[in-house]
C-alpha cells in the first residue's frame, strides 16, 4: 500500500505538467494577492522579504554549499547592488515615467555586482579554506567602510527616497528567474566542476576540470544573483545605508543556509523561507492576534508577561533554535538532499545514490580544511 | 604643539595597549584553532560577557580589583568550558561547518541574552587609582603600564604552559595528530575542555582590561573586536601561539596609526585592504607554515 502510494506520487511530481502550472500559478496568485488585495500589506512585505531571502540563501549555497568554500561576502554584494540600481533609479533612468524601467536597474545592479565578484574570485586562486574566509570578510568591511566615506552617496547617513517599485509578484518572476539560473548552472558541466572542486580541488584539476574558470563563474553567479536581492531590497525599503549591510547581515544569510542544509535548492528555499517565518511569527502583536481566541482567563496573563516581553525573548529563541538543530542536523534540514522537482530529469535516477554515497564517506564540509600530511 | 618625535612615542603607547588586549583575545582563536581546527566564532562575545562579568563585580560587589581580575577570568573560563561542552563537543564528528555555524549561534544567543538583562552602554567605574607621569612629555598613565605589562605577564605564563608542562605537550601533541595521541593514553576531551578554559580565561581577562582601558561597555562591543581579534590571529598564522601576539601587535599598531594620520572613518578601510593584501601575498600568515595538501 505504501509503495503503491508512493509510486503515485512520484509519477505526480515527474509529470511535465507540474512545474508550468506551479508557476503559472504561483505568478496569478501572487498577482492578485497585490491587485486586489487579499492579504494585507504587512503578511505582503512578510512574503516579499521570503522572496528576496530566498535569493540571497540559494546564491550563498552556491558557494558555501556547492563549491565548499566559506564566503562572508554575501551582505557586501547586496550592498553594491543596492547602491549602483538605487542611485541608477533615481538618478539616471526616468524611473517615474516608465515603472519597466524598474528592471533595468535591477539587472544592473546585478551586472555591477557580478564584477565585483569576479573581483572576490580571484584571490581564491590562491587563498583557500579559512583564510578566503577572511578575505569574504575584509571584501564585506571594505565596501560598507568605503560606501560610509564616499559622501557624493551619501556617506553614513545613506540613501533615503528611492522609488517603492518591488512588488510581490515581481519579486516572484525575479526569485522563479534566478532559481531556474542557479539551478541549471549547479546542473550543467560547470555544476560538476563545482562539485569536484568541494570534493577535492588538486584532483580536479588534474582530471580536467578547468578550476579558475569554474571558481570565477560560480562567484559571479553568486554575487549577481545578491547584487539583484540587494536592488530589490532596496526598492523595497526606500531607504538604505553602509549600517545594514554589515557582518550581522551575512550572519542571517549563513544561518538560512546552514538551516536548510548546504548543497540543495529546496534546502535554501526551505531554510529562508523558515527563519523569515519564523523570526516574524514570534512578534509580540502576531503572538496576541494569533493567541486572541483564548478566554481571558488565560490569554491575560500570558499577554501580561510572555508576549510583552517576547521583542526580547525571540532575540533569544532563535539563535539557540539554531544551535539545537544544529546538534540534531549536523547537515541542516535538507543537507545534501533535494526536492526531486529540482533535479533535471535525465539526473533523477542517479542522483540518490551517486551524490549521497560519495559525500557520506568523504565529508563534504571537510574537504576545504586543508588537510594535512 | 608637542613635537612629532614625543607623539608618535604616545601613539607606539596606545597601540601597545590596544594591541595586548588584541593579544589576549587572538590566543584563544588560536589555540582553539591549532586543536580543533574550528574557528570558534562565539569567542569575542565570551570576551564581552567578561566585560560584564567584570562589570558587576566591580559595581554590585564592589571588589578591589585583583579580585575582580580573578573573578571574571574564571567566570570566564567556566563559560568557555560550558559552551564547549554542551555546543561544541556533539558536533566533533560533524561536518566543520556545522561547528561554525553552531559558535555563531551561540555567539548570537549570548549577545542577546545581555542584551536583555542590559539594554543600554554600561559604564565601568574606574577599579584602579589613575595616576599620570609625564615622561619628557609623553603621557604615562598608570592604567596603560598595568594593561600592558599584565598582558604580557599572562603571554609569558602561556608560553610556559604550552612549552613546558605536560598540558602544553599533550595540547601540541593533539594539534599534530588528533588519531594516534588517544591511543597514547591523552585524555583528549580533558585537554580539549583545558584549551577553551585557558582561551576563556585569556577573553575575560581582555575583558577587563578594556573595561578599564575604555570603560563604556555594551551587549555588541564582542562583534567587531572579537573578528579583528579573530584577524589578527589569521595575519600572525592561525594556529600559532607566538604568531596571533605578533599579528596583534600589528593590526593594534597599524590601527592607531591609521587613526593618528587620517580621519578615523577611514580606520576599517584602511587596516582590511591592509589584512587582504597581506592574505594575498602571504596565505599562510606571518609565522603559519604553508600546508602542503596531498591528493
Amino acid at each position: 500500500m505504501r509503495v503503491a502510494l508512493k509510486k503515485h506520487w512520484q509519477r505526480a511530481l515527474d509529470a511535465r505538467w507540474l512545474v508550468p502550472c506551479l508557476l503559472v500559478g504561483g505568478l496569478v496568485l501572487t498577482f492578485a494577492i497585490a491587485h486586489f488585495g487579499l492579504l494585507n500589506n504587512y503578511v505582503q512585505l512578510v512574503l516579499i522579504y521570503v522572496g528576496i531571502n530566498i535569493i540571497l540563501a540559494t546564491s550563498l549555497n552556491l558557494v558555501n554549499g556547492y563549491m565548499g568554500e566559506f564566503s562572508l561576502a554575501h551582505a557586501g554584494f547586496m550592498a553594491v547592488g543596492a547602491y549602483s540600481s538605487a542611485l541608477l533609479s533615481m538618478k539616471v533612468l526616468p524611473v517615474a515615467a516608465h515603472p519597466a524601467l524598474f528592471h533595468l536597474a535591477v539587472l544592473a545592479g546585478g551586472l555591477v555586482t557580478a564584477l565585483l565578484g569576479l573581483l572576490v574570485a580571484l584571490p581564491s586562486f590562491k587563498v583557500r579554506g579559512d583564510y578566503l574566509a577572511i578575505v569574504t570578510l575584509a571584501f564585506l568591511m571594505i565596501v560598507k567602510s568605503a560606501l560610509e566615506n564616499i559622501d557624493a552617496i551619501g556617506g553614513p547617513r545613506g540613501i533615503s527616497g528611492i522609488p517603492r517599485l518591488t512588488t510581490l509578484p515581481w519579486v516572484f518572476c525575479w526569485t522563479v528567474a534566478l532559481l531556474w539560473l542557479i539551478r541549471n548552472f549547479v546542473y550543467s558541466c560547470y555544476g560538476r566542476g563545482v562539485l569536484a572542486i568541494r570534493e577535492d580541488e588538486i584532483a580536479s584539476d588534474l582530471m580536467s576540470v578547468d578550476t579558475r574558470r569554474v571558481k570565477v563563474l560560480a562567484f559571479m553567479l553568486s554575487a549577481f544573483c545578491a547584487g539583484i536581492a540587494g536592488a530589490l531590497f532596496a526598492h523595497l525599503l526606500q531607504f538604505i545605508s553602509p549600517r545594514v549591510f554589515d557582518v550581522v547581515k551575512t550572519t542571517e544569510i549563513l544561518i538560512m543556509v546552514y538551516l536548510g542544509g548546504i548543497a540543495s535548492i529546496g534546502g535554501s528555499i526551505l531554510g529562508a523561507a523558515l527563519y523569515t517565518l519564523l523570526l516574524e511569527l514570534l512578534r509580540p502583536s502576531t503572538v496576541a492576534g494569533l493567541l486572541s481566541w483564548l478566554p481571558a482567563v488565560v490569554f491575560d496573563p500570558l499577554n501580561d508577561y510572555f508576549i510583552r516581553h517576547l521583542g526580547v525573548l525571540r532575540m533569544i529563541i532563535m539563535p539557540l533554535a539554531l544551535v539545537l538543530v544544529m546538534l540534531f542536523w549536523p547537515r541542516g534540514i535538507l543537507g545534501l538532499r533535494e526536492f526531486r522537482g529540482f533535479i533535471p530529469r535525465r539526473d533523477r535516477r542517479a542522483h540518490g545514490a551517486a551524490r549521497l554515497k560519495g559525500t557520506d564517506t568523504h565529508d563534504a564540509a571537510d574537504s576545504h580544511s586543508t588537510r594535512e600530511t | 604643539m608637542t613635537q612629532p618625535g614625543v607623539y608618535w612615542l604616545q601613539q607606539i603607547l596606545n597601540a601597545l595597549q590596544l594591541g595586548s588586549i588584541y593579544a589576549l583575545i587572538a590566543l584563544g582563536y588560536s589555540m582553539v584553532y591549532g586543536i580543533l581546527t574550528m574557528i570558534n566564532f562565539a569567542h569575542g562575545d565570551v570576551f564581552m560577557v567578561g566585560a560584564f562579568i567584570c562589570f558587576l563585580a566591580a559595581t554590585l560587589l564592589k571588589l578591589p580589583f585583583v579580585l575582580t581580575l580573578l573573578i571574571t577570568m574564571t567566570a570566564s573560563a567556566g563559560l568557555g568550558v560550558l559552551i564547549e561542552r554542551l555546543a561544541y563537543k556533539p558536533l566533533r564528528n560533524a561536518p566543520r561547518v556545522s561547528a561554525i555555524i553552531t559558535a555563531l549561534g551561540v555567539g548570537l544567543f549570548l549577545e542577546n541574552l545581555t542584551l536583555a538583562f542590559y539594554p543600554y552602554p554600561q559604564h565601568v567605574p574606574p577599579l584602579l587609582h589613575n595616576v599620570t607621569w609625564q615622561l619628557g612629555g609623553v603621557a604615562l598613565s598608570s592604567l596603560q603600564l598595568i594593561v600592558i605589562s599584565l598582558s604580557l605577564t599572562l603571554m609569558l605564563v602561556l608560553d610556559y604552559v604550552v612549552r613546558r608542562t605536560p598540558v602544553g605537550v599533550a595540547m601540541r601533541a593533539i594539534s599534530w595528530d588528533k588519531t594516534s595521541v588517544p591511543l597514547m593514553g591523552v585524555p583528549v576531551n580533558l585537554i580539549i575542555s583545558i584549551t577553551f578554559a585557558i582561551g576563556a580565561g585569556l577573553a575575560g581577562a581582555a575583558g577587563t582590561m578594556y573595561s578599564l582601558a575604555y570603560p563604556v561597555i555594551d551587549p555588541y562591543m564582542g562583534i567587531m573586536v572579537g573578528w579583528k581579534a579573530f584577524i589578527a590571529a589569521v595575519v600572525g598564522g592561525i594556529g600559532t601561539i607566538r604568531g596571533a601576539v605578533i599579528g596583534a601587535f600589528i593590526l593594534g599598531g597599524v590601527e592607531i596609526m591609521v587613526v593618528a594620520l587620517l580621519p578615523s572613518t577611514y580606520r576599517d578601510l584602511v587596516v582590511f585592504s591592509l589584512l587582504l593584501t597581506l592574505i594575498v601575498i602571504r596565505p599562510h600568515g606571518i609565522l603559519g607554515s604553508p600546508r602542503v595538501q596531498k591528493v
